[in-house]
């Protein structure tokens, strides 16, 4: 079948805060750019992120990106890339401006100066004291970044591709990237969209654990196709389950709720974060209070008639504050745990939230992966930043407010590097004669399946699984059944069968292609947890509680064929300062 | 829990009919949207938008029982039954519940959605005090959802004319932000028959937003400046 083909200088695929900013930039450039989203570019997850974004500015308390650049290798456990680290804290205060000047609209101190407010894991010294790092508008710093972004992105003209789906990479005989083959949703059309450069923004796989904070569209779309496409994935193992998800519903509650003074209490009403960490208390960093709430569950001081959550106390923080730095966590707590939370404390419990693994990258999101005795080198034409990208800068566990960071600071980059390469790139090269059978052969298993399973029931299976088999502690013997089960659940989804099979807005068949990446990230995340013999951020193991660096310092990479893992080293080295020497965490 | 649902897909059908669902389902806690997701499960035929479920990224509005809304965060237990859903009103239908809204964001576009500042900006923050930012609050949380454009009649009979409740809200943000230098080109932009002078005030829009945001109050904010500066 001949597939209609289009050509850009750069394709980006994904419109939430990372795919924008780097859109805004190669819009700017002068770039052919197309820009591809599943979904209108404002209704990105990015859009539901609450409590802030990262960044020594120093307007509340004193503060500098040696600080931040500490916390962040700390909050790693020490697997973050120390040179990515560097880059990405020293750029912080400068990309943040920036936001404010594209017209992001943040809160304000007194003097007129951007608000920040402590968040967990961010101090002063050097791990001394908490530090207000966190630059906020209210608590809906992801839908004021997001829409600023869109905003900029109109005025700057860019290409936008509304609802469509990529949904391979392609590749030719030397590895290089040459574009994607996407589907435009509202027509069901296929189409080569041919690049010299390809950027993926694609987002989290929240959804593949049955309470999570992510979005039904947060499949791991960009992680599926590269690894189909034979790019290992890096560190999946790390998954962070976020303290605050609302009971039940797995609405997030943000931690800038402990960061303006709220905290946790079982069902004693005692404060148990002093007894795990001293220091920091509920502003630890986000595995170390996962951890404590799951500990305080299983030992049987969780509330609740089946004494399965903790509570989470802000009523004495006042009216005022409540109104005004945390409506939209007012309005949560209202519709889905149904209290007040002036008046009553929320029901929370660990939900899965973010993915620290991804596509592995250096700091100006090139992609690298293992070639010919080199453990990373560069994939031509192919990019990649945000949630689907592993640079790494989170190593093993997320500090809060560094993602949005992440997207801003690594959208930038890539988009300067990619300008820099097409520079002495200047003609795309020949596509291969297959470079859209992959894609074509799924659609047509699709169409041609008889006698399939629904994809809601393997997509529950598999959420099922990844849920009692890998969740805040992992178990070995749990571990074990859990590889074997997902292996299973993998087979079922490769015969999985929709009845709609309309040419037209068909969200069956988008819904179906989606399973396809969520089951590779589930693989990979099951058989890398099973593989880590250490407990490190937030990959807590029963049987080895503590951090190995002897044998463990190491990034997994997962190879999708033969499911194979292997083992890069983490860069230790920053670009100008010295080392961070490995510690034992305490908070 | 019984449904009658509004289904439309144009390969097949020459004309938009009502089909009835049952679900085996306690209202409970659960939201619109999960009844939908479990009818979905059970006909996967059935096309609506989501995304967030939480009532942050404005993509399943749609006719809730006469009234616009987004399923994600309208109770069950608040629903009369049967609950009748449509899509959207006074947008084409692509499908089912799902609505073309090029219309919607055109019109969101044509007011210059992005801060207009022509002065070189500073090395740190441009300042703006805690007051001058309140200006902007109950503006920028728009989700673009289109309940209140689609529930407006004025936009119903003029949509490629009227700008809509929400584009005229997002317009009084940026007039409302003092970074912005561009209220006079922002209000030359409304001076029109239509773009902003069909709005007679009906309310609907300010009743449907699932922000709790007034849209009739910023644009009656805007009529104030235009009238202010033709005397
Ligand atoms: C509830 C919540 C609150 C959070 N709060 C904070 C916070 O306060 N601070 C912080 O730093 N971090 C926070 N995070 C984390 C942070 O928000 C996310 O990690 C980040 O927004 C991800 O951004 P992204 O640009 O990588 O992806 P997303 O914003 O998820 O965007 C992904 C994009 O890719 C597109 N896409 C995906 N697949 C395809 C495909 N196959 N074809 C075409 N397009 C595709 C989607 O349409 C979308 O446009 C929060 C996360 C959640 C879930
Ligand atoms: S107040 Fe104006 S904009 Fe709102 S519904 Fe009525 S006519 Fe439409
Ligand atoms: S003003 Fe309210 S109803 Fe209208 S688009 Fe914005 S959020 Fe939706
Ligand atoms: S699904 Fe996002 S607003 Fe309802």
């Amino acid at each position: 079948m001949a597939v209609v083909k289009r050509t850009f200088d750069v394709v980006v695929v994904g419109a939430g805060g990372a795919g924008m900013r780097a859109a805004l930039a190669l819009s700017e450039a002068g770039l052919k750019v197309a820009v591809l989203s599943k979904v209108f570019p404002t209704r990105s997850h990015t859009v539901a992120a609450q409590g802030g974004i990262a960044a020594s500015l120093g307007n509340v308390s004193e503060d500098n990106w040696h600080w931040h650049m500490y916390d962040t290798v700390k909050g790693s456990d020490y697997l973050g890339d120390q040179d990515a680290i560097e880059f990405m804290c020293r750029a912080a205060p400068e990309v943040v401006y920036e936001l404010e000047h594209f017209g992001m609209p943040f809160d304000r101190t007194d003097s007129g100066k951007i608000y920040q407010r402590p968040f967990g894991g961010h101090m002063q010294d050097y791990g001394k004291n908490p530090v207000q790092r966190a630059c906020a508008a209210a608590d809906r710093t992801g839908h004021a970044l997001l829409h600023t972004l869109y905003q900029r992105n109109v005025q700057a003209n860019t290409n936008f591709f509304v609802e469509w789906m990529a949904l391979d990479l392609i590749r030719d005989q030397d590895g290089d990237v040459l574009g994607v083959v996407a589907m435009e949703i509202e027509t069901s059309e296929v189409m080569i969209l041919q690049a010299r450069a390809t950027l993926f923004a694609t987002g989290g796989a929240g959804r593949i654990f049955q309470a999570s904070t992510n979005a039904y569209i947060n499949t791991g779309d960009g992680l599926g196709m590269a690894a189909r496409a034979g790019i290992p994935l890096e560190d999946m193992e790390f998954f962070q389950f976020h303290p605050t998800g609302v009971h039940g519903a797995g609405v997030l509650i943000t931690e800038g709720v402990r960061g303006e003074g709220g905290y946790l209490i079982n069902k004693d009403g005692e404060r148990f974060m002093s007894r795990y960490a001293p220091n920091a208390k509920d502003l630890a960093s986000r595995d170390v209070v996962s951890r404590a709430m799951a500990t305080e569950i299983k030992e049987g001081r969780g509330c609740g008639k089946d004494a399965d959550h903790v509570l989470l106390k802000l009523d004495h923080l006042g009216e005022d504050v409540i109104s005004h730095r945390l409506p939209g966590i007012r309005e949560i707590a209202i519709k889905f745990a149904h209290v007040d939370p002036a008046k009553d404390p929320i029901p929370v419990v660990p939900t899965a939230h973010y993915m620290m693994g991804g596509i592995p990258t250096n700091y100006h999101g090139q992609v690298v992966a293992p070639y010919d005795g080199g453990p990373e080198e560069i994939v031509q034409g192919f990019y990649a930043v945000g949630e689907c990208a592993c640079v790494s800068v989170h190593g093993a566990n997320r500090l809060g407010c560094n993602s949005l960071l992440d997207l801003i600071v690594f959208g930038r980059e890539a988009a300067r590097q990619i300008i820099e390469d097409l520079k002495s790139n200047p003609h795309p090269k020949q596509l291969p004669s297959d470079a859209a059978d992959r894609s074509l052969s799924r659609l047509a298993r699709l169409e041609g399946q008889k006698n399939g399973e629904s994809v809601s029931e393997v997509g529950a299976a598999m959420r099922r699984v990844m849920q009692a088999h890998c969740g805040v502690f992992r178990f070995p013997d749990l571990l074990a059944e859990g590889v074997r089960k997902i292996y299973e659940v993998a087979e079922r989804a490769k015969c999985t069968e929709i009845k709609d099979k309309s040419k037209v807005f068909n969200t069956a068949r988008v819904e179906a292609l989606e399973l396809d990446n969520l089951i590779e990230v589930a693989q990979a995340t099951m058989t890398a947890a099973a593989a880590r013999q250490e407990s490190r951020g937030g990959h807590a193991r029963d049987d080895f509680p503590d951090r190995d660096d002897d044998n463990w310092l190491k990034h997994s990479l997962y190879f999708s064929e033969g499911r194979h893992l292997d083992y890069k080293p983490v860069r230790l080295k920053p670009l100008t300062v010295e080392t961070f020497p490995l510690k034992t965490r305490v908070y | 829990m019984k449904f009658r649902i509004y289904r439309y897909n144009p390969e097949t059908d020459t004309q938009p009919s009502m089909q009835s669902f049952d679900l085996n389902l306690e209202a409970g806690d659960a939201m619109l949207l999960d009844a939908l997701v479990m009818l979905k499960a059970q006909d996967d035929s059935l096309g609506f938008r989501r995304s967030c479920r939480e009532g942050v990224c404005g993509s399943d509005a749609m006719n809730i029982n006469g009234r616009n809304g987004l399923a994600c965060i309208t109770p069950l237990s608040s629903l009369k039954q049967p609950i009748e859903l449509r899509p959207l009103p006074g947008l084409p239908v692509i499908r089912d519940l799902i609505v073309d809204m090029t219309q919607f964001f055109k019109q969101y576009h044509s007011i210059k959605p992005y801060l207009i500042n022509n002065d070189p900006p500073p090395e740190t923050e441009r300042l703006q005090s805690p007051k001058e930012r309140a200006e902007i609050d109950g503006l920028y949380e728009c989700i673009l959802c289109a309940c209140c454009t689609t529930s407006c009649p004025s936009f119903w009979w003029n949509p490629d004319k009227f700008v809509g409740p929400s584009g005229l809200l997002q317009a009084y943000r940026f007039i409302a932000d003092s970074r912005d230098q561009a209220t006079a080109e922002r209000l030359d932009n409304l001076e029109d028959p239509y773009r902003l002078f069909r709005c007679h005030t009906i309310m609907n829009c300010v009743d449907v937003c699932p922000k709790e945001l007034n849209p009739t109050q910023a644009i009656g904010r805007i009529k104030g400046l235009m009238s202010k500066r033709t005397v």
